[in-house]
């Protein structure tokens, strides 16, 4: 390895920078840390979502003051951490089923409420599949009833547990073993999925908010202001999947972080349904910088696909559109992201 | 409390009385009635210390309810028909998970065709669940069956089905007297958990278990149901001794003897039917016919030994079953045969009562005239007052051309109307 360390984290909020005062710290850096999801699980190296997990879990621990209990979706994070007879959760932890972790989670939260023990705090977790897609309708009834559970969507777009198979959360053009790389549109078709923050929003909660693994304090800092509220509460946290996205295990952030700064995945927050925060894009990159980590779009650049990668520039550019992604502190693309060339392209309609 | 009051509501009463932590709702009939009864008794703040949950779904009931047992609460909700169906992922969950929630089944049919009446299709298809199941013969017996269902699941990590024939028990209106919150506060002890979320003792549940142990915990599963074929009795004997009456237990004997020797046939059955059943053998017994009737309350676990000893020594069973397993036949009838291994009787299937269609005294006169005379006695599997002729002018519709048409609808044309007079 002959790749230069860099010590840029100093003075910026990267992980675990044990050099910042210590009011700033992460609390991943925190040698008190509750190891939540401790080490020894059968992820993947370069799992994002063991990493987002570990975050999101340690930081709602601080948050609960240590009374937290966890439910669990069926996927990746509930199969890599309990391998009977180990378990890597260090906190109560109930799994049931694929689909039923929002319910699970607010009969936790029924209970806990019925026996006067609101001191207790639970958090609900599940990926893309688990919550975008089989758990939906029970993610949406507990966003209703305000039920006092913060979910955690880890999401890594798609089925990556059962080998990488399309979900409502899989972005057009990505490859799948069901959305094959093959004829005349391949991948995952445009005009598909849905983008559950913004339905999340629609049910008017107390905070939604995005992060990605590429900016861990955020995601932190995210889980933190969620805990200091009651009611429903739903974080959206891209994890990049080495294995489903054909991504290097060593490029997990950098691909986290190409899906933000091409304005792919907008991070924002949002209070009682109004956005009230943006991260805005720091170094803006083209989008084809993100498609190019990752052999799930390898067939984008073949000769003739210059159309289907305009197209999801022009993804990019309405997210950035629509949250004011660039701002004065953007180091911009050339040119304003609104005369980008992708403008001329087809947009798909009623797509996110 | 002695009171005139619909099933649903007594039931709603007596679950109250068991002070539930988390009860989950979603409205379904013939069920709707216990849950609308019980949100207006915790809306009125006569159930301090209750949470009632309005879900969107049945597969959500049943999942708030696992977690509200997981975090030590006692769960209660209740479903039907589509809706057992609906939770079915979650209710063997539960089981497996060994969590002592209690549900009502108000038995009502399942569709395709639609059918919102009575039978008992939706519990039968969940009696490998991992659920005990009791059927309740009155409203009565509904009543303190759930009160006896939280002391059983609790104590087994188990949990209860309560089965109660829709309408025919739901929404009938009789005497029943409610089980009160003083008297079950003094007979249903609180609710200890096996296992439990606790922040100050963090465990995992609902692991992912492999071949190496996956037979293990499931045959545990068996072994409590197995505790619970020893604990049934008990509970309902000391039912029994607190609130005076008799309720529960596994099985049903009723005049099963006759001068001192077993009787010649006995009708076995499951639920509210048993009263119809037992007119009908009071008056063949009146006429001198050696006849009787064994309920079974206990479905699951099913009381191997004491459907052996009831029946040993009768010559005949007939099985009145409100549901039956397409492609062989009964169910109620198989789990009874293997009781019976062995033993020199001879057992014959009446399906009856799908889809609410009346099971009339005339009709069970008929059969049990069928059964014990001349003629041979009854096919081994029969459908009670089955239309022969309508079923031949359907599949005769069926030969004349491919496209024939939904059955279902055909058959409703050729009736001319929905018939409401008894069959």
């Amino acid at each position: 390895m002959t790749e230069q360390v860099k010590f840029y984290q100093v003075g910026s909020f990267a992980v675990g920078n044990r050099l910042l005062p210590l009011e700033v710290r992460s609390i991943q850096s925190d040698p008190g840390r509750s190891n939540a999801l401790t080490s020894g699980h059968r992820a993947c190296q370069g799992c994002g979502e063991a990493l987002g997990a570990r975050y999101a879990v340690d930081a709602a621990m601080r948050g609960a003051d240590g009374k937290l209990v966890a439910v669990n979706a069926t996927g990746c994070l509930e199969v890599f951490s309990t391998p009977y007879p180990e378990t890597s959760w260090q906190m109560p932890w109930l799994h049931s089923l694929f689909g039923n972790a929002p319910a699970v989670a607010a009969g936790v939260a029924a209970a806990l409420r019925a026996k006067g023990r609101e001191d207790i705090r639970v958090l609900a977790q599940g990926g893309d599949g688990g919550t975008v897609d089989i758990g939906f309708g029970c993610l949406s009834g507990m966003f209703e009833r305000n039920d006092d559970v913060l979910y955690v969507c880890y999401d890594n777009e798609g089925y990556m547990n059962t080998g990488v198979q399309r979900s409502g959360a899989t972005p057009p053009t990505a490859l799948t073993q069901t959305t094959q790389a093959v004829g005349e549109s391949p991948g995952n078709p445009f005009g598909t999925g849905k983008d559950v923050p913004r339905i999340a929003m629609a049910h008017e909660i107390p905070y939604v908010a995005t992060a990605t693994v590429a900016d861990l304090h955020d995601l932190e800092a995210k889980v933190t202001r969620a805990m200091q509220l009651r009611g429903a509460r739903y974080i959206h946290v891209l994890v990049p999947c080495p294995l489903g996205w054909g991504s290097a295990s060593q490029d997990t952030l950098k691909v986290a972080r190409a899906a933000t700064q091409s304005g792919l995945f907008p991070v924002f927050e949002a209070e009682r349904g109004e956005v009230s925060a943006v991260s805005q894009i720091r170094r803006q990159v083209p989008v084809e910088d993100y498609l190019r980590l990752q052999s799930r779009f390898a067939h984008l650049f073949a000769p003739g696909r210059e159309e289907a990668r305009a197209k999801l520039q022009a993804r990019a550019d309405r997210n950035i559109e629509r949250y004011g992604l660039i701002g004065p502190h953007t180091e911009a693309l050339p040119g304003p992201a609104e005369d980008n060339p992708a403008e001329d392209s087809p947009h798909e309609e009623g797509t996110p | 409390m002695r009171l005139q009051i619909e099933g649903s509501q007594a039931v709603a009463r007596a679950v109250a009385a068991c002070r539930p932590h988390v009860i989950c709702a979603y409205p379904i009939s013939p069920q709707t009635h216990i849950v609308e009864s019980l949100s207006r008794i915790v809306k009125s703040g006569d159930l301090p210390g209750c949470e009632f949950l309005n879900v969107e779904s049945e597969f959500a009931a049943m999942s708030v309810a696992i977690g509200a047992s997981a975090a030590g609460a006692r769960a209660y909700t209740a479903t039907a028909s589509q809706g057992l169906l609906f939770m079915v992922e979650a209710v063997y969950n539960a089981a497996g998970l060994g969590l002592p929630i209690v549900m009502t089944v108000a038995n009502r049919a399942i569709g395709a065709p639609i059918n919102i009446w009575n039978d008992h299709t939706d519990s039968m298809s969940q009696r490998d669940s991992g659920w005990i199941q009791l059927y309740a013969e009155t409203n009565q017996e509904a009543a303190d069956l759930h009160v006896q269902a939280f002391r059983i699941a609790e104590e087994l990590s188990l949990p209860v089905m309560v089965c109660m024939d829709g309408f025919i028990l739901t929404h009938a209106v009789e005497e029943v007297d409610v089980p009160s919150t003083e008297q079950v506060d003094a007979w249903l002890p609180p609710f200890e958990p096996r296992q439990v979320l606790d922040p100050d003792e963090p465990v995992s549940i609902g692991a992912m278990v492999g071949p190496e142990a996956y037979t293990e915990v499931r045959y545990l599963g068996h072994l409590r149901q197995m505790q619970a074929l020893e604990l049934i009795p008990q509970v309902a004997a000391d039912f029994e001794a607190h609130f005076g009456r008799s309720s529960g237990g596994l099985v049903r004997p009723y005049r099963l003897e006759a001068d001192g020797k077993p009787v010649e046939t006995v009708v076995v059955a499951l639920g509210s039917v048993l009263g119809t059943i037992k007119d009908v053998v009071d008056e063949r017994r009146a006429n001198g016919e050696s006849i009787g009737v064994l309920g079974i309350t206990s479905f699951r676990p099913f009381p191997m030994d004491q459907v052996r000893e009831a029946l040993a020594g009768v010559r005949r069973v007939v099985v009145l079953e409100k549901a039956f397993s397409i492609g062989i036949g009964g169910i109620v009838s198989s789990n009874l045969r293997a009781a019976l291994d062995g033993l020199p009787l001879e057992i014959r299937t009446v399906v009856a009562g799908l889809g609410g269609r009346p099971i009339t005294i005339a009709s069970l006169h008929a059969m049990l005239d069928r059964a014990v005379g001349e003629g041979g006695g009854l096919e081994p599997l029969e459908f009670l007052d089955l239309d022969h002729d309508l079923i031949a002018r359907e599949l005769a519709r069926q030969q004349t051309g491919r496209r024939s048409g939904p059955a279902a609808e055909n058959i409703l044309k050729d009736l001319g109307a929905v018939r409401a007079t008894p069959f």
